[in-house]
């Protein structure tokens, strides 16, 4: 025993032992401790320190939606296409390269050049909104510095022929003109963003969260039909071409649903291709414009008459000498004749006729007639920029002014809203709202007129159309048409020029069952006819006819051949 | 005693790799998904640009044209067309 003691180290105090021993224990507690804390109180921050560290936040994107007439054809879609951009810095490129770049942006090299040569910069856009072809050998190329990121762009695959309707949006994808702007919330999508985990080969293997849900944006249907839309636009086209007019408008609205089946303007543009655009060229004469209708109103103010009992169909109007003096204004007309029946002021479109019938009227209820037709008030369609028109208070009216009104002089209103009031005559006198888009459901009208006195104004307008009225040119084979022609001297400088005019004609066909109501308007036409009759009516007439066969309406006069109306045949019209 | 614990340290050891190797799977999964719905919204854009094709080729005024001019096709006059009576029409056939 004292041996081994003797070999054995001198035995420490105990409390050394337990010492070690408490500070490795202490050791393990603050381990354990921190392990507690890290896992449950501080999980969630490490949780998002880690996700950090491979997750991302991806854009979604959305797509705008499509603009298609009502068969479902295509008039606005948006696809993808490539912008291509440079950091000039870092843009390493030889010259047989730039040469080629140059070639495929369809650039000149020497503008490539001094856009790549602007180092301070360190985002130029070399070329926007190319084909995704393009794109591929433009990427193919291996330029550094060179970089793409894909944009929308919006195409109009029936181009001008439907440019004011749809309207346009702007490089950003956001609606700038027309339907575009009109509809632009619903069509417009809303991007979303979401947080993905990335795997080391870029893999998106987790979702995280959805941060914002993408919403794309909804498809639009339009009233438009595309065939009548291009036949409408090519007859107008051709009138404005061979009577060498300022502008022209037409539209075509559909009876039963106050649908607009058509609406064209001249001049147009190509919204897929907008350098250079003129305000002229931008406008939709049909609701943004107004004008002095002219003679296209003298058959509502001939309805008022009918309506209050005034007059009858056959009752004779003393018209001799031709002329009427109100104060210091003459009215005239073209073909002076000593008395004509109400139905005949429609059918030779007396100025005279029409002035003596509105002066037997009270003033407010001739006021009151024409704010329900809609004048002095927006159409409604939805469409940006509609014009209300003008109708002077009652209280302004002096006799001049309800004599001038009865046959359109001295009140303003836009082609969509004159189209709208024929609905009257078309409907058996209810008027039908108008709208631009698809409903496919009898519209409900409002009564503006009886049935009776709307009929017996048809007659009358269907009259008007026959060899002796102002528009026999307006007839078409197989149906029976009614309408009313207009030649209205333009305003300037607050009086009336001499010799530029409105040519107008309004009208809907078949008179046995009205469907189509169609408007149609020319600016100045130059070429020396300048009569609504002569101008307006046969485009009228080849829309018409177009129209009526596409929607496969019955027939309802016989088919015998029309002929251009012989000499004397068609009344002149007053002015 | 001892035994009972070591049954339950084996089937946790099963449940953690079965807990992995599900995580895996459903990764795996995801990212076919992804590449699934990336060539859905590709076809979406062809989608798109064939219609856009479609509709260019076949506006009204092309076909006119090319009826017109090539084909040597006009629309007949209203004399001979004749009309068939309703039950008999393709639309109306039951």
């Amino acid at each position: 025993m004292t041996a081994a003691g003797a070999i054995l180290p001198p035995r420490f105090a105990s409390w050394r032992a337990f010492g070690v021993l408490g500070l490795l224990l202490a050791g393990f507690a603050v381990l354990a401790a921190r392990s507690v804390w890290l896992q449950w109180v501080e999980s969630d921050f490490l949780r998002r320190k880690g996700e950090a560290r491979h997750a991302r936040v991806l854009e979604v994107p959305a797509t705008r939606g499509r603009i298609l007439d009502r068969n479902g054809e295509v008039l606005a879609v948006s696809t993808p296409v490539q912008s291509v951009w440079a950091i000039p810095e870092d843009v390493k490129a030889s010259a047989a390269q730039l040469k080629a770049l140059a070639g495929l942006l369809s650039l000149a090299p020497a503008e490539l050049e001094r856009r790549l040569a602007d180092a301070g910069r360190d985002f130029v856009y070399l070329k926007r909104q190319i084909p995704p072809e393009v794109a591929e050998q433009v990427a193919a190329l291996g330029i550094p510095g060179i970089y793409q990121h894909r944009e929308y762009r919006r195409y109009y695959p029936a181009g001008e022929t439907a440019a004011h309707v749809v309207g346009f949006t702007g490089v950003d994808d956001k609606g700038q003109e027309g339907i575009e702007l009109a509809y632009e919330a619903l069509l417009a999508g809303v991007p979303g963003s979401r947080r993905v985990i990335r795997d080391r080969l870029g893999r998106i293997v987790e979702d995280i969260a959805s941060i914002r849900a993408a919403r794309d944006g909804r498809d639009l249907a339009l009233a438009l039909d595309a065939k009548i839309q291009s036949l409408a636009f090519a007859a107008l086209k051709s009138a404005v071409e061979t009577h060498r007019a300022k502008a022209g408008a037409i539209v075509v609205v559909d009876v039963r649903t106050g649908e607009v089946l058509a609406l064209a303007n001249l001049p147009a543009y190509n919204p897929n291709n907008r350098a250079r655009l003129s305000g002229a060229q931008i406008r939709n004469r049909v609701v943004t414009d107004m004008f002095e209708p002219g003679s296209t109103l003298k058959p509502f103010t001939v309805a008022l008459a009918l309506s209050l009992g005034r007059v009858g169909a056959q009752t004779r109007i003393v018209t001799a000498p031709g002329s009427l003096t109100l104060g210091k204004y003459t009215i005239r007309d073209v073909h002076p004749a000593a008395a004509m029946s109400v139905a005949d002021v429609i059918r030779k479109s007396s100025n005279v006729g029409a002035a003596k019938i509105a002066l037997a009227l009270p003033r407010e209820e001739m006021h009151a007639f024409f704010a329900r037709l809609g004048f002095g008030a927006p159409p409604e369609l939805g469409f940006p920029g509609e014009a209300a028109g003008k109708l002077r208070p009652v209280a302004s009216w002096q006799p001049v002014e309800q004599a001038t009104m009865a046959y359109g002089h001295g009140i303003a209103v836009s082609l969509a809203q004159l189209a709208r009031a024929y609905t009257v005559f078309a409907r058996d006198g209810e008027l039908v709202p108008l709208t631009l888009v698809r409903t496919g459901m009898p519209a409900a009208g409002r009564q503006v007129l009886s049935p009776e006195v709307a009929r017996t104004v048809r007659a009358m307008l269907e009259a008007a159309v026959q060899p002796g009225g102002t528009a026999p040119r307006a007839r078409v084979m197989g149906w029976r048409v009614a309408g009313k022609t207009g030649t209205s001297r333009k305003q300037e400088n607050g009086g009336y020029a001499t010799n530029r005019y409105i040519a107008s004609f309004v009208g809907f066909a078949p008179v046995s069952e009205p469907r189509l109501v169609v408007a149609v308007m020319l600016d100045e036409p130059s070429a020396g006819q300048y009569y609504g009759g002569q101008v307006a009516a046969p485009v009228f007439a080849q829309v018409t006819e177009g129209a009526l066969r596409l929607l496969g309406v019955p027939y309802d006069a016989p088919l015998v051949p029309i002929g251009l109306p012989g000499e004397g045949e068609e009344a002149k019209e007053s002015t | 005693m001892a035994k009972l614990n070591l049954l339950l340290l084996a089937v946790l050891v099963a449940c953690a790799l079965g807990l992995v190797t599900s995580q895996h799977q459903a990764r795996k999964r995801f990212a076919e998904l992804e590449l699934e719905q990336q060539r859905a919204r590709e076809l979406e854009v062809e989608y798109g640009r064939l219609q856009l094709e479609a509709s260019t080729w076949g506006q009204h005024a092309r076909v006119a044209r090319v009826a017109g001019a090539m084909l040597g096709l006009a629309a007949p006059d209203a004399r001979r067309v004749r009309e068939v009576a309703g039950a008999a029409g393709p639309q109306e056939a039951p």
